[in-house]
């Protein structure tokens, strides 16, 4: 495989930064930009070795740094590795990644270095996943559940909830396959205690994967409301009082407006469809054509309305559009005379918030509300977390086949067909953990690490 | 004076239930074979058990018939008593079982040998084995007759390298004290053949005069009896009764006190004994807390007083064995007429074996039954029947025939083998089949017959007796989704008193089928045009009425495996030079060698990061 390079410390000022180079080639690469004090090559060097030296470009000093060297397959990659620690700041470290390429590496694309580990069995893939996780953690709090995740606390979960299945299933097999021996007979309640237990704990999985995407992925989310009502108030409130505005892109092919936010330990992504602002008669159609699709792919829907204002047909409409999502109506222009009818939103809004972003009040409640509605006030950040689709997949599977299994009991079907349902539940726990391979998994992977290329 | 007697296409070196339907399969289909045995008279012996059948092993029987194997013909013929297992524990897991007439059995099974177009049997022990360099492979008996064949398939039993064991008594012997077969094993190991050791058991047989039956539980065959084979027409007639008797504190004790005369606690006896059927003393020895263990009383035939005492196996001295069975009550003045006795054996590690059973190193030899680490005689005769026809396929120069997990029993079985290995004699069990709810006893037929008959094992009216079945299934199916039943009281009332729920309106007969609760046998007074046709369709409409949602699960899972198992690994393939597969990875495959990538995932120690290695390794390679 070819030898791939990249910084592996954050993008940002720092003490130090890392360039890793990975592959057949590591050493290679590294002597041509490194020299040690002691003059020995890095190739001569046996893993786990460290040297003190200079980094050069063209031929010219740019850094002293330390090269800690690691031997396949005794490495992160299970390659060879390099690890040149600089410490000149992040100008100096792309200097150093930039002369490594230029010397034979080839820049590593996300995640590379884990999907290579995966690849030579270092890590399996759960922990793998929750690297992948540590990459793209935005926040404190995400970067500890993905450390969990990375310490196995879903692998025990899951292996928990396992071990039940598989020995009401040993249980069940031991009595179909020695019907003649004198083994005591399973009730029907040791099978849905069982069955039970399992898909309670499951399901609680289930129900934290939202928060726990909400924490480490962020939240889709959209401000919707009609004309003027202070949706664009209200995101520069959040995006302007708070400092941890981590991108802010401009829609390309759509007129929104992308901003990432995070409020309290929460990651929101907020959009704002510009459609909704012309209220042109003409585009009416399309702006609400707009807001719709939005809503349909959000995760939490804050509604804004004007405290000012009566509620209008636009309005109720909203109430239609969020009906079956996490929702938050913000009422804002509190500092005006209310003419609002607030028990009908309340009759359609669980949660409500009253802001004005005149005298900038209400972001407290807002937060505190935000957090409640996606279930990650009291967070813990130290249990099993599923990391994504895929484990958000195979759980929703087991879990299915779990709730036919119930199905089962509970209507009289005979017990060959319950033993089946459990199978599947314990099969789908097992693609889970990577115990078990499909193509499907397979597939999944080739997709994730992009494989092939 | 070594003298060359004759040139075939098939040796099969063994005559018992794998090389019986290897010899058969191998002659039927046009393939020249001869089966050697060490004796004649026990063809087909049942040196244990004297019953086919049984959880999971009833389905093997159902599959070998289907596929036109001999089996489950015979044991029709010569059954005395029949039993479906399982009964209300749900259709995947009905299996059958049935009391056998051993001798008969024995007879039978010889004069259908003697019989057979293409076939001989000859009696003589193999004492060595080698491929001569034309290719064919050179048999060579103990009274030096030579003959060659172009395959062969080794189906050797206890008989390879046996060992007797009984307390501190051991000696070389074949089961029932037949010879065993010492001079094969060299050959073999000449060969390099990964040969290690095996045990296995039988308990005493004694005499039935010697037996008080007033105080044992009597087991009685099913007053409906169910046949093996698809092609018995008439249902077999039970005409003997098993007993249940019980051992105690007393029988415990017994064990307890003299545990270490047996040579297994005692460290003679290495070769590795089954798990599922462990002796008597391993049961005390393993669980301590059982206050009493169940024994089968079993006929072994009906001009014998001998009895079998299933469960009672052991290789305790012969004093001790008569000391602890006559602590059970209806035993006390038992007469033993055979001690019991542990075996211990030469197998194979199966994993040297491809899924047509053939050598992976040894071109034209094939293994079967007990010789490949199995146990019991369905696993042996499921076996030989797959390894004949491979063997005879291969001599007409065709393409192995492989039955993959999600077709049967039988494929679920040689993929465990060949994939996973074994540690211990293995034996099938309903719970490793993944597939059960498909791979059930009664459509054995629909999955096997028409593979069989592609093949050419089975015959032309076989195969329309199933199209025709198979037509009425269908013709039924649409029946009861168009009669309507009637609403009315007693309907209402038979609802109702199933414990299911009483209906609003009149509904078609499909609908109340669905219901678990809800048997043809109940709406008979209700479906008034119910046509005359066999039990068997009614059964097969139900089943996949009640279970649809299940089978279409089922079905689902069997095309997501599909899907791995036609991504084909070239044999040639070199895992030495895949970069990114683990050490343990590359051993494993390199031993294994599987054909598919399917197979590639079920071996221990190839993880999923192997899997997608190789699936990378083979994209590159354009395969």
């Amino acid at each position: 495989m070819s030898t791939i390079a990249a910084i592996s410390t954050g993008l940002a000022a720092g003490g130090i930064g890392i360039v890793r180079i990975s592959g057949e080639n590591a050493l290679n690469v590294a002597d041509s930009i490194f020299k040690t004090v002691q003059g020995i090559e890095l190739k001569k060097l046996s893993g786990y070795r460290a040297a003190f030296g200079k980094v050069f470009s063209d031929g010219k000093p740019i850094d002293e740094a330390v090269a800690l060297v690691f031997r396949a397959p005794k490495s992160y990659t299970g390659e060879d590795v390099v690890e040149i620690s600089c410490h000149g700041g992040l100008y100096i470290t792309k200097q150093v990644l930039r002369a490594a390429l230029k010397n034979g590496a080839i820049p590593a694309e996300p995640g590379e270095f884990t999907k290579r580990a995966f690849l030579n069995g270092k890590t399996d893939l759960t922990k793998a996943e929750a690297v992948m996780g540590i990459i793209s953690a935005h926040g404190k709090e995400a970067g500890e559940a993905a450390f969990s995740a990375l310490e196995g606390a879903l692998y025990k979960e899951i292996h928990k909830i396992t071990d039940v299945l598989l020995k009401i299933n040993a249980a069940l097999a031991a009595w179909v396959d020695y019907p003649d021996d004198d083994i005591e007979d399973l009730t029907d309640e040791s099978i849905s205690n069982a069955v039970t237990s399992s898909k309670a704990s499951l399901k609680e999985l289930l129900n934290r994967f939202d928060a726990g995407q909400a924490i480490t992925e962020g939240t889709e989310t959209a401000i919707v409301g009609r004309p003027n009502v202070g949706k664009s108030t209200l995101m520069n409130m959040l995006t302007g009082t708070e400092k941890s505005i981590v991108t802010s892109v401009a829609g390309t092919t759509r007129d929104i407006v992308e901003e990432t936010v995070t409020i309290g330990n929460v990651t929101l992504r907020l959009a704002d469809t510009a459609g909704l602002r012309e209220t042109d008669d003409a585009v009416e159609s399309i702006g609400v054509e707009r807001a719709k699709k939005k809503i349909a792919a959000a995760k939490l829907i804050i509604a804004v309305f004007d405290s000012s204002c009566e509620l209008s047909d636009e309005d109720r409409e909203i109430f239609d559009l969020c009906s079956d999502k996490n929702r938050l109506a913000v009422i804002n222009k509190t500092d005006l005379e209310p003419k609002i009818d607030e028990d009908e939103i309340k009759r359609n809004f669980e949660n409500v918030v009253y802001i004005s972003a005149k005298e900038n009040s209400g972001l407290d409640s807002l937060r505190e509300k935000i957090e409640k509605i996606l279930g990650t006030a009291d967070f813990d950040t130290t249990a099993a977390l599923l990391m994504n689709e895929r484990q958000l997949s195979c759980c929703e599977k087991a879990y299915s086949a779990l709730c036919e299994a119930e199905d089962a009991v509970n209507t009289g079907v005979t017990r060959d067909a319950i033993q089946v349902c459990i199978d599947s539940a314990i099969e789908n726990l097992m693609i889970l953990t990577g115990e078990k391979a499909t193509e499907s998994v397979v597939n999944e992977i080739f997709s994730q690490f992009c494989v092939g290329k | 004076m070594e003298y060359f007697a004759k040139e075939y296409d098939v040796a099969v070196i063994g005559a018992g239930h794998a090389g019986i339907e290897a010899g058969l399969a191998s002659a039927r289909l046009g393939s020249k074979t001869i089966v050697f045995t060490i004796n004649l008279d026990w063809i087909g012996n049942m040196p244990c058990n004297p019953s086919i059948g049984g959880t999971s092993k009833g389905h093997l029987v159902r599959e070998i018939d289907a596929l036109g194997g001999e089996m489950g013909k015979a044991a029709d013929k010569n059954e005395i008593q029949s039993r479906m297992l399982n009964r209300g524990k749900g259709p995947a897991v009905h299996s059958l079982r049935a009391q056998i007439d051993r001798r008969e059995y024995s007879k039978y099974m010889k004069h259908v040998l003697e019989l057979q177009e293409n076939l001989d049997v000859k009696q003589a022990e193999i004492v060595d084995l080698a491929r001569g360099k034309d290719g064919l492979w050179r048999l060579k008996t103990r009274l030096e007759a030579i003959y060659s064949a172009k395959c062969v398939v080794l189906a050797t039993g206890t008989f390879l390298g046996g060992r007797v064991y009984i307390g501190d008594v051991s000696y070389e012997s074949g089961p029932d004290g037949m010879f065993p077969a010492n001079e094969l094993s060299k050959a073999l190991y000449n060969m390099k053949i990964p040969l290690r050791r095996f045990k296995t058991g039988t308990p005493s047989r004694v005499n039935r005069r010697s037996v008080d039956f007033s105080v044992l539980e009597k087991q009685e065959g099913d007053e409906t009896t169910t046949p093996f084979s698809f092609d018995t027409d008439t249902p077999p007639v039970n005409k003997a009764a098993c007993y249940i008797a019980y051992t105690n504190d007393e029988t415990k004790k017994v064990i307890l006190d003299n545990i270490q005369y047996s040579p297994l606690y005692s460290g003679k006896i290495h070769g590795v004994g089954p798990r599922y059927c462990p002796s008597f003393e391993d049961k005390i020895m393993h669980f301590p807390d059982k206050k009493r263990h169940q024994l089968f009383v079993e006929p072994c035939g009906l001009d014998t007083e001998e009895l079998y005492l299933q469960g009672m196996s052991s290789s305790l001295p012969e004093a001790v064995q008569l000391k602890f069975l006559r602590t059970i009550k209806g035993l006390e003045h038992v007469e033993v007429m055979r001690t019991a006795y542990a075996i211990e054996y030469d197998c194979v590690d199966p994993l040297a074996l491809k899924p047509s059973l053939e050598f992976l190193d040894l071109d034209g030899l094939f293994g079967a039954g007990q010789f490949n680490g199995s146990s019991g005689y369905e696993e042996a005769a499921a076996q030989g029947l797959i390894a004949g026809i491979n063997a005879a396929r291969k001599a007409q120069g065709k393409e192995p025939f492989i039955l993959d997990r999600a077709s049967s029993y039988i494929g679920t079985l040689i993929d465990d083998l060949v994939t996973k290995g074994c540690s211990d004699p293995y034996r099938m069990m309903t719970s490793r089949s993944e597939y059960r709810l498909l791979l059930r006893q009664d459509n054995a037929d629909m999955r096997l017959t028409p593979l069989g008959y592609e093949i050419g094992l089975v015959s032309e009216e076989k195969y329309q007796r199933l199209l025709k079945k198979q037509e009425m299934i269908k013709e039924e199916r649409k029946r009861i989704e168009d009669t309507s039943i009637p609403l009315t009281d007693e309907l209402q009332q038979m609802l109702v008193s199933r414990g299911t729920s009483p209906l609003p309106r009149g509904v078609k007969e499909v609908e109340l089928l669905k219901r678990p609760q809800i048997t043809y046998d109940d709406l008979t007074p209700f479906d008034v045009n119910r046509p005359d046709i066999p039990r068997e369709i009614f059964e097969q409409v139900e089943i996949e009425l009640k279970y649809e949602g299940y089978i279409v699960r089922q079905t689902a899972q069997i095309n997501e495996m599909r899907r791995l198992e036609v991504k084909v690994i070239p044999p040639e393939t070199d895992y030495n030079k895949i970069d990114g597969l683990r050490l343990e990875a590359r051993e494993k495959l390199s031993e294994i060698r599987p054909m598919n990538v399917g197979q590639a995932s079920r071996i221990s120690g190839v993880s999923p990061a192997d899997i997608s290695v190789l699936l990378i390794y083979l994209a590159k390679e354009g395969k």
